[in-house]
């Protein structure tokens, strides 16, 4: 796929940018050993609250928690790095969909926790996720990252 | 021609590692962040050295097995005697499909525990128990319960009325009593209770199972080490806005002058004629019951004592009325109470004699249910005291001036939290992580497990019956309880102040009046009132 200048100027600093995010997020939890998940888990709400109180049950926070940072970790390097860029959007989605879908941003329930903004059905959660979606779907690490490198390399 | 391929294949290095800055830029912030948060925190928690530690949960409850039997197996009766092991089969029909209830129940610790005996003068209650439980016998008259060679303890789940005549009688026959809060109904049987436990040599613990609760464990280090200062105010409160919450409950189909033994029910109250509604809302009648200060207030009275030991107010004052539930009852539903402390501190950052007192203010009502915080406000720091416990230090403290000078502790975020929900005890919350907290995800932790704090306030009575280990609510904290909310129920009745003589150990006189028959008695006393005795 080719791209213009300022289309390709802009993927890649969406790109970096949701990476940067991802790689912060997780990094913080890796460090501060007493992260959990738990009170977001079992506060959430919406139809499938009845499945992310279960993730966030004694039996499973260990887990979850685990498999939270390891995604966002997994993803974070993928987009950061240009490598295998498709597979870490398509776990970033999956990491954002379910932090949608624990707390939708929907006006018939309480919101649990405070927000800085103002949501109604689309909240950043969402649109984090679709940028990703716009980043599976439009490449650039074979221009800028790992790719880069590696399809060269083929090349020569 | 080389040199530019050169230049091409550093170009294309820098293109396919420029992740490697940006990954390093990343982690060096997220530990930038970490380690300074890691240090405030370790700064504002050295310079408050508080101990977050739960006690043991230890007891060795091994050997033979101590046989409690239960007077009043209604509601509270039930929920005492489910989290000492037993549940009947009512409730674990109810509960098959809740895992969570179920779990909790099968994961208690079994406290070695025969229930040998149910007292109950409802048939209903009492044929719950021995229907549930095969080595239970149901005996329909408490005093053969008491008497009966085959009970060494009894859990007391009555109204009011009978907690201080039934406990002291079992106390005489030898028995080991855990007794429900208010501990007693009048002021002479009070001290008649007091005799009886120090006769008796067994142990008393009186209900007020929030004492186990890790959050008052905590607050009580934090005054012992003198984090808020010189507290001059408490506030306390109760909001309720609903039928059950007013005591409204159920009568049950099938309550008649056949299945309820109304005589043993009455007992010292005032002899009227079958009346279920007087029998299952016992509550909203100063005859069984003893309203909102002995009902609720005894509760947060308790929790201040535990974390303060305050003991005996100098002067309570109580004002209120019948404002919510207009329905035939006799004990108010909005009350407002001050006790006064004026030589009590906890100790002062400031120059000497400058600070001493206490004002300690309970209020209530049944007709509105937003949930006003307990504060134990100091000049250094306030406390917010719940299920979830934060202290904020004071814009203008003495103690903490320099920390608040060099932006380490800022007023509008706690100086410190207790959040059982999360891993461990935090230096600085969040603002979500405070919300969490605030919203009730909390339960009382021994060893990372879970626990009803009722279990352990049962398991305390018990080993001190096993152990001769303290319990945590004895005759002493009982008696202060009960005397205040009695002081409360009589100042509201007699419209006037009511003093607390420390030298002799009870209430000043009020000339003209007969204290207990006052509590007692069915309304204010207007008239007299009126007159300014």
């Amino acid at each position: 796929m080719t791209y213009s200048k300022n289309q390709l100027y802009f993927l890649v600093i969406l790109r970096m940018a949701i990476g940067w995010h991802f790689l912060y997020e997780a990094f913080l939890k890796l460090l501060n050993t007493s992260w959990t998940s738990q009170g977001y888990l079992l506060n959430a709400e919406g139809p499938l609250a009845f499945l992310f109180k279960w993730l966030g049950s004694e039996s499973l926070i260990g887990l979850t928690d685990v498999f939270t940072i390891s995604l966002l970790l997994v993803s974070g390097l993928a987009l950061t790095f240009g490598f295998r860029e498709k597979a870490g959007a398509y776990a970033g989605m999956l990491m954002l969909a379910m932090f949608y879908l624990a707390h939708p941003p929907l006006p018939w329930l309480s919101g649990a926790g405070p927000a800085e903004g103002n949501y109604f059905i689309v909240n950043k959660n969402l649109i984090e996720l679709f940028a990703l979606g716009v980043i599976a779907a439009f490449p650039t690490s074979h221009y800028f990252g790992l790719n880069h490198l590696l399809s060269k390399k083929q090349a020569s | 021609m080389s040199e530019e391929r050169h230049d091409n294949s550093r170009r294309n290095l820098l293109k396919g590692l420029a992740g490697i800055p940006f990954a390093g830029g990343v982690l060096w912030g997220a530990y930038a962040e970490t380690r300074k948060l890691a240090k405030e925190k370790d700064k504002i928690l050295n310079a408050l050295d508080i101990d977050a530690s739960a006690p043991e949960n230890t007891a060795d409850l091994s050997g033979d097995a101590i046989r409690v039997g239960v007077i009043g197996y209604g509601g509270r009766g039930q929920h005492l005697i489910r989290v000492l092991g037993f549940a009947h089969s009512r409730w674990l029909e109810a509960v098959k499909n809740n895992e969570a209830a179920m779990k909790a129940f099968t994961d208690q610790e079994d406290l070695n525990v025969k229930l040998t005996g149910v007292c109950d003068v409802f048939d209903v209650h009492a044929e719950l128990a021995t229907s549930s439980f095969p080595e239970c016998k149901r005996y329909k008259h408490h005093e053969d319960m008491i008497n009966s060679p085959d009970v060494d303890a009894v859990v007391i789940a009555t109204p009011d009325h009978w907690h201080a005549p039934i406990a002291i009688k079992a106390l005489e026959a030898g028995k080991h009593v855990y007794v429900e809060k208010p501990m007693t109904h009048t002021i002479a049987e009070t001290y008649d209770l007091m005799d009886a436990v120090e006769k008796s040599g067994k142990v008393l613990q009186v209900g007020h199972q929030h004492r186990q609760t890790q959050s008052f464990i905590t607050a009580q280090d934090i005054i012992n080490k003198k984090i808020l200062g010189h507290i001059s105010l408490v506030e306390v409160n109760t909001n309720r806005n609903d039928d059950v919450g007013a005591w409204q409950y159920n009568i049950h189909e099938k309550a008649s002058p056949q299945t309820i033994d109304w005589d043993q029910f009455l007992g010292s109250a005032p002899k009227i004629g079958f009346n279920p509604e007087h029998f299952f809302r016992w509550r909203k009648w100063w005859a069984y019951g003893s309203g909102l200060a002995g009902d609720l207030m005894t509760h947060d009275y308790d929790r201040i004592n535990c974390v303060l030991k305050m003991g005996m107010p100098d002067s309570v004052m109580m004002s209120g009325g019948i404002y919510t539930h207009n329905d035939g009852r006799n004990v108010p539903d909005v009350i407002h109470v001050n006790m006064e402390y004026p030589e009590f501190t906890t100790g002062s950052s400031r120059e000497e004699g400058l600070e001493k007192g206490m004002t300690f203010v309970y209020s209530a009502t049944l007709g509105n249910q937003y949930t006003r915080p307990t504060l134990l406000m100091g000049h250094d720091g306030t406390m917010e005291l719940g299920n979830s416990l934060a202290v904020h230090v004071d814009r203008n403290s003495t103690r903490f001036k320099s920390m608040i000078k060099d932006r380490l502790m800022d007023p509008n975020v706690p100086i410190y939290s207790y959040d059982p929900s999360a891993n461990e005890t935090d230096g600085i919350t969040s603002a979500t992580a405070k919300y969490f907290a605030d919203k009730g995800l909390l339960w009382t932790y021994r060893d990372g497990k879970r626990l009803d704090s009722a279990h352990l306030h049962l398991k305390e009575w018990l080993n001190a019956i096993k152990n001769g280990t303290p319990v945590s609510c004895g005759i002493k904290e009982g008696f202060e309880e009960a005397m205040t909310a009695h002081m409360a129920s009589i100042s509201w009745k007699l419209g006037r102040r009511i003093d607390w003589d420390h030298e002799n150990y009870r209430i000043m006189d009020v000339p003209g009046y007969d204290l207990d028959e006052v509590l007692l008695g069915d309304s204010v006393i207007q008239p007299e009132m009126l007159a300014g005795i």
